[in-house]
């Protein structure tokens, strides 16, 4: 009996990492692109990069990179038994994720409301290049911003099971797992940011 | 699908021990071999719809001009045969049919790692199958691009891409997630004394399979999404006009859909490895090298997309490597070829069904290979690129190859899971129709090709006409040996005689439990004392 318990905590182990590693070439396809088309629109890409919201994205990587460890603390806080300091933990990383994905929404309308985005008239007047920047920008982060939202929706699910007891210091897995998944949601931004923000 | 179908069956079967027996127990069953025949019943589905839509391609292509469609109606049909056949049929059929079925048994395990998980796959194929069974009617109509869906055309369609690239996305959302569910049972869930050494071959199959269905479909999934992107949003990324490169489009896709076809072959493979030994009543002829060239193919085949593209401009350097690479892989692919014949030579072969379905393989795969070799050099695939000699080459690979493995499979293995047989004559007789059949309606499109008819046109050359009127005969005489082999094998599985555990003396662990096996698959967990192949000792584990 013991040994089933161990082989199906290192077998939902063993799972969750190859399903990061297919999250990691779903995004490897937009990162694909990116690498593309940037050589062969540097300049454009580099105009259009200057037109981010710095500030923006470095309030959301500090918030994200936050936000995982708190992921990481409540790991070791379920080990250790503490449930009540899981639950603030959850609710931490929820809340900063929500604070990420209200950000997104103020970045997003400011950029829209300037006239950036695919087929708006300011595109179509100009140089192709800084189009199809401003195109993979929206899809790299919305798809990255789907992934929080159902990792705040995973996280929400997690803290209502430790709160019924289900998830303990002798089967947390499922908590393990979601701040693993959590973790790659921050390591892909971790990529994002300088990508669109920082090098051009 | 309930008990009276089994009036005399044990009640220690799957079909029956739980005691629940009704749809609900069946559609949200976690059993693997009750999803396996979830998978079964759904993918012959989608297999018969794209096999009448094929038949239907080839009465309109048996005299030049308009026979029974017109040109959009004949796009719309080679679209939805293509991805039928692909999406919904070849592509989780092998992993989700025998995988689910034979896979867990073969080591000895009770269920796959994650039997939910594993229900969750069927559900979002069903999903994924019913989205695009609705594109085919709501929209613009039933999409015209071809299976691949090549930009700018599927950009520029009026038809209803957008929802059918969807439900394919869906689909591969499943088939990652078998990948996933299938790699961690083969590691986790071995019984004692499942060594890897010991490992069946169908199984080292399944699992050079899984790891490409996890580490390619999420590129297919990313290209999707983009072309709906593409259509909804206009982001302009694959339109020359806006700076996006349509090229990029190609290697994305064939970064998923060149090993995908390795998803095809790949089980089938596996399957004729069980069956050769059983059959010659000899232990396989290199059992390493067969389970090694497995993950040689599917690392090798992820290497290989670009051979798609050899016409669409792209270096000289990238044809020559890809060239290369396509080479390279025939290497793993003749090392299980010559293994199979030294498994053959000198043994005391049987033919029955399973075995005629899997000797047959060998040739048609042959055939199917050697002309992929054609196309992959570079300067012959010039020639021939587009015409009706991929259309050929393709089937002989994925219908002659994969569809015979499957329909070996099905004789070799369902038979196990009902606990009755079909008879042997009808079989037979229904293999020689559609091995002749097949033979009659492929090979002629190899030589027309050659002669230049294009591929995915209603219309042709008068010159194209008498081999064009051959393959359509063929398909008929294809189609009556495959109607034939399917009622004699459903009626056998669902009414004929008894099929005890292990009649054909297979050495492997799904022979030494009943037919049909408890829902816990074995009375006790099995301890495995020898190889998959060690007929001494056939029928204990």
């Amino acid at each position: 009996m013991i040994r089933k318990m161990e082989k199906e905590y290192a077998g939902a182990k063993l799972g969750i990492w190859l399903f990061l590693f297919t999250e990691i070439l779903l995004f490897g396809g937009l990162f694909l692109l990116y690498a593309t088309y940037l050589s062969s629109y540097p300049r454009e890409f580099a105009i259009a990069g200057r037109e981010m919201h710095l500030g923006f994205g470095t309030a959301n990587t500090i918030l994200l990179i936050t936000s995982s460890l708190f992921a990481a603390m409540s790991v070791t806080a379920v080990q250790q038994g503490e449930i009540r300091k899981v639950l603030n933990l959850l609710g931490a990383t929820i809340i900063c994720a929500m604070i990420f994905l209200v950000n997104k929404y103020f970045e997003w309308s400011s950029e829209i409301g300037h006239g950036f985005y695919p087929d708006s008239p300011r595109f179509s007047a100009g140089p192709i290049g800084e189009a199809l920047f401003f195109s993979l920008y929206y899809l790299t982060t919305g798809l990255h911003g789907f992934h929080v939202l159902a990792g705040v929706g995973l996280l929400t699910v997690v803290a209502l099971k430790v709160r019924r007891g289900a998830i303990h210091a002798g089967d947390y897995v499922l908590l393990e797992n979601s701040a693993l998944y959590w973790h790659l949601v921050d390591l892909i931004w971790i990529f994002i940011f300088p990508l669109y923000y920082l090098v051009l | 699908m309930n008990s009276s179908n089994h009036p005399t069956l044990p009640l220690t079967s799957f079909w029956n021990d739980t005691g629940k027996c009704g749809v609900s127990a069946w559609v949200f069953s976690t059993d693997h071999k009750r999803i396996g025949l979830l998978y079964l019943y759904s993918v012959l589905i989608s297999f018969l719809v794209a096999v009448l839509i094929g038949l239907l391609l080839k009465i309109e292509l048996m005299a030049p001009g308009r026979t029974i469609m017109g040109p959009v109606t004949y796009n719309a049909l080679f679209t939805v045969h293509g991805v039928l056949m692909i999406f919904l049929f070849i592509i989780p059929g092998f992993p989700g049919v025998f995988g689910n079925l034979v896979m867990p048994i073969q080591i000895g395990a009770s269920d796959v790692a994650f039997p939910r998980l594993n229900l969750l796959s069927w559900w979002l194929y069903i999903t994924g199958a019913l989205t695009i069974v609705l594109s085919l009617f709501t929209g613009g109509g039933p999409p015209d691009t071809g299976w691949t869906f090549y930009v700018p055309f599927s950009v520029r369609t009026g038809t209803n891409v957008s929802l059918a690239v969807i439900g394919v996305f869906i689909v591969g959302f499943s088939s990652i997630l078998t990948g996933i569910n299938f790699v961690t049972t083969i590691h986790r869930l071995r019984a004692d004394g499942m060594a890897w050494g010991r490992l069946p071959l169908f199984v080292w199959s399944i699992y050079a399979t899984a790891w490409i269905q996890i580490l390619a479909t999420p590129v297919l999934g990313i290209t999707l999404l983009l072309v709906v992107a593409e259509r909804l949003l206009g982001t302009g990324l694959f339109d020359p006009s806006r700076g996006g490169d349509p090229i990029m489009f190609q290697h994305l896709f064939w970064i998923y859909s060149h090993p995908a076809v390795y998803i095809m072959i790949l089980p089938g493979m596996g399957i004729v490895s069980e069956i050769f030994p059983v059959f010659a009543r000899k232990p396989i002829f290199g059992y390493k090298m067969i389970a090694f060239s497995s993950l040689a193919i599917a690392g090798a085949g992820s290497l290989v997309w670009a051979h798609h593209m050899f016409t669409s401009g792209i270096s000289d350097m990238a044809v020559l490597v890809f060239s290369f690479l396509t080479f390279v892989v025939a290497i793993p692919s003749a090392i299980k070829v010559f293994n199979w014949v030294s498994t053959l030579y000198k043994g005391s072969i049987s033919l029955e069904a399973p075995m005629l379905f899997a000797l047959s393989f060998i040739m048609l795969f042959s055939i199917g290979g050697l002309t992929g070799l054609v196309q992959g050099a570079a300067a012959t695939n010039i020639h021939i690129h587009d015409t009706q000699f991929v259309v050929g080459h393709f089937h002989y690979v994925i219908f002659g190859g994969a569809g015979f493995a499957f329909f070996s499979a099905m004789h070799y293995w369902l038979p196990k899971f009902f606990g009755r047989t079909y008879s042997e004559k009808p079989a037979m007789i229904s293999w020689g129709l559609m091995f002749a059949g097949f033979n009659l309606t492929y090979f002629p499109m190899i030589i027309l090709g050659m002669k230049g008819m294009p591929r995915r046109y209603y219309d042709y050359l008068p010159e194209f006409a008498p081999l064009n009127l051959i393959s359509t005969i063929g398909s008929w005489i294809l189609a009556a040996g495959l109607a034939i082999m399917m009622i004699n094998l459903f009626m056998g599985l669902l009414k004929g005689r008894p099929f005890g555990s292990n009649p054909w003396g297979g050495a492997t662990l799904e022979w030494t439990t009943p037919s049909p096996p408890p829902t816990e698959n074995f009375d006790e967990e099995p301890v495995v004392t020898h190889g998959p192949y060690d007929f001494n000792r056939a029928g204990v584990p």
